[in-house]
């Protein structure tokens, strides 16, 4: 018998605003635990929500990024639960009338083939707090509740764990491009759900659907899902039946296990959110929107040409990812040397990253490193030779180009003396090659000038040394 | 006249013409709170040192002189409404140490007007109530009969001022929490218009229907209190940005050709004699000074009280789940968080919350949603819609507050639904959104307690609601009655 | 349509408002909350199949703030209020996800 899955993916986005959704405190990752409150966040008695228009406008960028319908009326509900994470025990949410609704995001196979995921909803609605776990008892930190927190929910269109990973990178590469969140999973920025489940391959009817919570990478969903794609398919080829159960994946065992199974289901309980007003969508402000949708790619690719002096070619390179773009711009904009910028990436940064099986979010070089490591060279205080060294040990390591370059003291000589001195000493030691320069033979300074190299273990400023070369050759 | 006894334009004349201090009018109340309170116990909380250096910071800085609206004046605060520093407990044991960390938009409006923020006044837990006896710190008296329960929720606000323990006190209006104990002590009640004054910082009951209003002992008084707190505040997504016209300055206008209308369906049997006799009079006084009298109706009126115990105890049950022991509160120990939510919440409501809670998440829970809350909200429409029509035909509606007069300590604990049934005619007001004011209008002859009179006008109508009142107030002399205490 | 209150299970609405009730709070409240339903079943007397619920007391919309940055409150403030604190966190029983 033949089976096939069906998977839907929940994606929770926590988006780029500078306040939370609901108050006016900073949404800033990394803070001190439960600096970023206020009486609102806190669910203090008395307190009222007012929306944040930016989350309000992202939300709509995003449908129409997706192509969805943006809801003309949209409203806010109380979805109702008890948890130490929520500060109120009741979460601003959206349930019958979102903000956005249907939508497509189109994915690349492996094989080269398109294929289009449908989305049935993006909404909006407020973070909860985070939870720390200690031996006896749990602390909660609210710097994160309140955040405003974009759901996006997939319809079951998606077949094998491939589709589920194409799926979240062309979503991020969207919401990134948008400046809609920084997408980055390690900071909770993305967060995702899944729903499998396994059928006979003709029926049309579902399968029992699990939920998988604790995928923390993009990786550990396309490893969790072919976890649990195959989990499933075996229990139904031996005639046992899959329960309808919440299972948590460990990406350390490879493995998905039931999670602590809840009394009751929840039940929300939504009602109208009384506090808060309808968002009401004009034509006006749809087109207006319209206008901010991100830059396409060939609209990017004239601009880099234009803006950073880069040949077509390379700027092709760069634009075919959101992700790659925009590393390359963080990097370009902190350098002198655009172009300079971009023949590392094209090259040794992309080079690098292939030969590691690593996607540009997970380059442990920075773009702000590279840009360091660029005006190193630049300034000559190493060679460019030198520099893919750096690089190299950058790539490994993770460590800053001048970090490197001070540990492993590969910082150039380009003070007279000590180059004299190794001039002068490959000079002594060749006489044959001396004696062909002068006698006309030019290329003979090359093999002096690696000499030089050597002799000051690739250290010595190369232009330098020529012209030192030189001089000493030809002044006698 | 004792200086407690004034009203607030009485005292800002004294004060202006610098007779009296501001710390001479704070002592004065505190010493009259000395006097009573001890009987009445209308307050909760009472700093006297605090109360008089706020006054003599104003004393010092010449607030009293300069034409702040409510400079040098003490006003007294519901238990409900959050003034930083100040404990803030709704009546309630879960918050029984809790300390308020910020300042209501309408404290920081009293603030500004150059108020002295006195003390805090009892309540019925979390505003659930018509009688202040479901406060966990026991219940406000009468000042009129001592026997007698002074209406509530805000019973300690209304007593207060009634006892001239205060020149007005602030309190919350969801069901009729202001105009009932009005009606029931004998002073001026104002609920405004829903949107008109922030929510900023009142302990939510139900969301959609809580206002915050003034006690007064006049109505002139209640125009200026309304005055200062009314306005848009950006932290209240309901607040409504409409101007706010100075009150005080149509009081006097008359009502000569002004509509009043008079809804059957609030002239019922069953209602008190005297309460029948004293609002029939009130009515025909108003039509002696000019007013015209229109037969309406408000056909759904029946149905008020169903509609309201499902929403506002839907949207408490969700508004009091914040009362968890986890970020302030009282807690008890649990075994894990689930039992410490249950025990915490268990050991601090009381049992009239407790109900409430239990009422408002059956009406939300699944299977039972459309049957209750949805249709309940319907028939809030239709509700609201016969205000809408009656407005077409007549400018202020005029009601009895309530169909009784105060009743004993006691008397109506036993039966929660007769006690909802209580609040038949404040509660419409609430769903409809509208506007009201009860003021005194007489008494009942043996024992002699006060009968409430209830001026209703359109949305953001108060001007003329308060016009028909004041103009009622100044033909008649109940507004000088004191009860002997 | 309003349904058999004799089916009114309390401890389970306890349990969804996470509120410990003592046998006898159980069946007083259940008692009373029947006389409450048995009562508010007048709604379904009237015909509402062709009225909008009211969502809101006033027809405002598009209430927003800008994306600004306020000041936040005092940690030791929030946290004096905390029946348990400790790493400046709020403490609570171990959470068993």
């Amino acid at each position: 018998m033949q089976y096939e899955a069906v998977i839907g993916l929940e994606v929770h986005v926590q988006l780029k605003t500078k306040s939370k959704m609901f108050c006016g405190c900073a949404t800033e990752f990394g803070a001190e635990p439960n600096t970023h409150v206020c009486p609102v966040c806190l669910g203090y008695p008395g307190v009222l929500p007012v929306m944040n228009e930016d989350a309000v406008r992202k939300t709509i960028l995003t449908g129409l990024m997706i192509g969805s319908d943006v809801a003309r009326f949209s409203k806010w509900d109380r979805k109702n639960y008890f948890y130490p994470d929520m500060p109120k025990n009741y979460q601003i949410s959206q349930y019958d009338l979102p903000l956005c609704v249907r939508g497509a995001v189109e994915i690349k196979l492996e094989d080269g083939q398109t294929k289009k995921i449908g989305v049935t909803r993006a909404h909006l609605e407020e973070d909860v707090a985070k939870n720390l776990h200690f031996e006896t008892t749990s602390g909660v930190d609210f710097n994160r509740a309140g955040t405003p927190l974009m759901e996006i929910v997939s319809e079951p269109d998606m077949r094998t764990a491939e589709d589920a990973f194409a799926y979240l990178t062309a979503l991020k590469e969207i919401l990134i491009s948008g400046g809609i969140s920084d997408c980055d999973m390690e900071k909770g920025q993305l967060r995702c759900d899944s729903n499998v489940s396994v059928r006979p391959v003709g029926q049309k009817a579902f399968g029992e659907k699990v939920e998988i919570k604790n995928m923390n990478t993009i990786s550990g969903v396309r490893r969790a899902l072919a976890y649990e794609i195959e989990r499933q398919k075996a229990a139904l080829q031996k005639g046992e039946k899959v329960s309808q159960e919440t299972r948590r994946w460990d990406d350390a065992t490879g493995k998905t296990s039931v999670m602590r199974t809840k009394e009751y289901a929840h039940d929300y309980r939504y009602f109208p959110e009384p506090d808060l007003m309808p968002v009401v969508v004009s034509e006006d402000m749809i087109a207006e929107m319209r206008k901010l949708l991100p830059e396409l790619p060939e609209a990017k690719r004239q601009r880099f040409v234009k803006q950073y002096g880069l040949p077509e070619y390379d700027a092709g390179v760069l634009v075919a990812s959101a992700t790659l773009a925009a590393f390359y711009e963080r990097a370009a904009e902190r350098s002198k040397n655009p172009k300079a910028i971009s023949n590392w990436v094209t090259t040794e940064l992309l080079g690098k990253l292939a030969e590691a099986k690593k996607t540009i979010d997970e380059s442990p070089v920075k773009p702000e490193q590279l840009a360091e490591l660029v005006s190193l060279i630049e300034s000559g205080q190493i060679s460019g030779k030198i520099g893919k060294e750096v690089f190299a040990e950058m790539f490994g390591s993770g460590k800053g180009a001048s970090m490197v370059v001070k540990e492993k003291g590969m910082v150039q000589v380009s003070d007279a003396g000590s180059l004299e001195g190794f001039v002068e000493e490959a000079i002594a030691r060749n006489p044959k090659s001396v004696a062909d320069f002068r006698a006309g033979n030019e290329a003979a300074i090359n093999f002096l000038k690696g000499q030089v190299m050597k002799l000051s273990k690739g250290k010595a400023n190369p232009q330098l040394v020529g012209e030192i070369l030189l001089r000493k050759l030809e002044g006698g | 006249m004792s200086l407690h006894a004034l009203t607030i334009h009485e005292l800002r004349e004294k004060l202006r013409g610098g007779d009296v201090s501001a710390r001479e009018a704070t002592q004065a109340l505190l010493d009259r709170i000395q006097a009573v309170d001890g009987k009445l116990k209308a307050y909760l909380w009472l700093n006297a040192e605090d109360a008089l250096a706020q006054a003599d910071a104003i004393d010092r800085s010449g607030i009293a002189k300069n034409g702040k609206l409510l400079g040098g004046v003490p006003i007294a605060i519901k238990d409900v409404i959050n003034v930083d520093g100040q404990p803030c407990t709704c009546a309630s044991k879960i918050l029984k140490r809790h300390t308020s960390v910020y300042d209501a938009f309408v404290v920081q409006r009293l603030r500004e007007a150059g108020a002295i923020l006195l003390g805090r006044t009892n309540m019925d837990e979390f505003a659930m109530g018509s009688s202040t006896e479901n406060s966990s710190w026991g219940v406000t008296r009468n000042p009129w009969d001592l026997e007698r329960i002074p209406g509530g929720s805000s019973g300690g606000s209304a007593a207060a001022v009634a006892a001239d323990e205060a020149f007005a006190a602030l309190g919350s209006d969801t069901g009729g929490s202001i105009r009932q104990p009005a009606a029931l002590c004998g002073c001026v009640g104002l609920k405004p218009t829903y949107g008109r004054v922030s929510r900023y910082g009142l302990v939510a009951f139900a969301s959609s229907l809580d206002q915050i209003g003034p006690f007064t002992k006049d109505v002139a008084d209640s125009a200026l209190m309304l005055r200062v707190l009314a306005g848009h505040d950006r932290c209240d997504s309901t607040s409504v940005p409409q101007s706010v016209p100075d009150y005080t300055a149509t009081l006097g206008q008359g009502v000569k050709g002004l509509r009043i209308g008079l809804p059957k369906e609030y002239f019922i049997d069953g209602m008190d004699r005297e309460v029948d006799a004293a609002v029939r009079a009130a009515i025909k006084k108003l039509q002696d000074l000019g007013a015209e009298v229109v037969a309406i109706s408000l056909p759904h009126t029946d149905y008020a009280v169903a509609v309201y115990y499902l929403i506002a105890t839907a949207e408490a049950s969700a508004n009091l789940a914040r009362f968890d022991g986890v970020r302030y509160g009282a807690r008890v120990v649990g075994e894990d968080v689930i039992d410490m939510y249950g025990k915490t919440r268990g050991a601090g409501f009381g049992p009239e919350v407790k109900r409430r809670i239990i009422l408002g998440t059956y009406a939300l829970s699944a299977g039972y949603y459309d049957a209750y809350y949805l249709r309940a909200q319907k028939v809030r429409t239709l509700i609201r819609q016969d205000f809408e029509k009656a407005f077409e035909n007549c400018d202020v509606i005029v009601t009895p507050t309530s169909p009784e007069v105060a009743f004993r300590i006691g008397e109506k604990t036993d039966d929660p639904l007769k006690m909802y049934l209580s609040d038949i005619f404040t509660i419409s007001v609430n769903l409809a959104g509208i506007c009201g004011v009860s003021l005194p209008c007489g008494f009942t002859k043996s024992p002699r307690l006060p009968i409430g009179l209830q001026v209703l006008g359109k949305p953001f109508d108060e001007e003329t609601v308060l016009r028909v009142a004041h103009m009622y107030e100044q033909a008649t002399e109940w507004r000088k009655q004191r009860p002997s205490l | 349509m309003a349904d058999d209150t004799s089916k009114f299970d309390v401890s389970y609405v306890a349990y969804l408002a996470r509120m410990h009730l003592t046998d006898a709070e159980k069946e007083n409240i259940s008692a009373q909350l029947n006389d409450i339903l048995a009562y508010v079943a007048k709604l379904n007397e009237l015909d509402v199949s062709q009225v909008e619920p009211t969502a809101h007391a006033t027809p405002l919309s598009n209430v927003l703030r800008k994306d600004e940055v306020q000041p936040s409150i005092d940690r030791d403030k929030i946290l004096k209020n905390a029946p348990e604190q400790a790493r400046d966190l709020f403490i609570v029983p171990k959470i068993v996800e």
